[in-house]
């Protein structure tokens, strides 16, 4: 169950735009929060707090070095997320593949019957 | 035997669409997608999860619930809805609902069926509550690099399905 915490956490990471924008941002190289938050027209502390989240969801990671602690991306949580989409379509793969051969079934009369299992 | 592909792309802010064909009439896809019995054939879980419970009450505000249950753990998850609208063997909409839902707020699926020479096309219109929602959903940062791959494999397997055929 803890990939399924990290994995609502990436979502709900994922799921406001400015998050998004700073994710972006961050996907052509290192920021500080004070580079951060110049184009988004928002004080620092509010940058700070999407950061926090992003950080917790394993998203981007903060260097501890110095007093500027430049935010990095992390690829890998992103590919966590992609994997979700690819999972849905592997399960629906499969459930279409097995409604074909319940529809052949019906087709050549092998209907199964109400209490059959 | 030769699958059809799986379509799924995001369509407007809120959309989620999935297509599919099958080589049957719609009334028979209509019936497998909606008389327990059948539907316990193939809406399957993840590996190792088994449909255990599928309620169905086919009718204008009447419920459904499917409940799986881990095979070995034991632990459930859940889903279910409400009919909205039914068109036999054409279109139903529903509400859908997961017990432990990653997303805010209800999704309206509207299932269309339409038949062509024995082969039904399948369209699912999955309608989240927000944009939000449904880039929760479809991951959206990463969306196009995904479909732009599933397009191109898409188009590998029609070309093996014509040159098996021919």
């Amino acid at each position: 169950m803890a990939d399924l915490d990290r994995l609502d956490m990436t979502f709900t990471a994922l799921a406001d735009p400015t998050r998004r924008a700073i994710l972006a941002r961050l996907a052509q190289g290192e920021a500080t929060v004070m580079e951060l938050a110049r184009p988004f027209a928002m004080s620092q502390p509010a940058v700070s707090r999407h950061l926090k989240v992003l950080e917790r969801a394993g998203l981007i990671s903060r260097s501890r070095i110095g007093t500027s602690r430049p935010c990095r991306i992390e690829p890998q949580a992103l590919a966590g997320a992609t994997h979700w989409l690819e999972d849905f379509r592997k399960l629906w793969d499969a459930r279409f593949a097995a409604l074909d051969n319940l529809l052949e079934d019906m087709k050549a009369g092998h209907e199964p019957g109400p209490y059959d299992h | 035997m030769y699958h059809h592909t799986l379509g799924i792309e995001t369509r407007g802010k809120r959309d989620l669409v999935m297509t599919r064909r099958f080589n049957a009439g719609k009334e028979l896809v209509f019936r497998a997608l909606t008389e327990p019995h059948l539907v316990k054939r193939w809406l399957l879980g993840p590996e190792g999860w088994v449909l255990k419970t599928c309620e169905i009450d086919l009718r204008v505000g009447g419920a459904y619930r499917y409940v799986w249950q881990h095979a070995g753990r034991g632990d459930e998850m859940g889903m279910g809805g409400t009919y909205l609208d039914i068109d036999r063997p054409d279109r139903i909409v529903h509400s859908e609902i997961f017990d432990q839902s990653w997303y805010p707020g209800t999704a309206v699926v509207t299932t269309r069926l339409s038949e062509a020479d024995g082969v039904t096309t399948f369209e699912a219109t999955i309608t989240y509550e927000s944009e939000e929602a449904r880039n929760i959903v479809a991951a959206s940062p990463m969306r196009e690099g995904a479909g732009a791959s599933y397009d191109r494999l898409d188009g590998v397997l029609e070309d093996l399905a014509a040159e098996t055929a021919g």
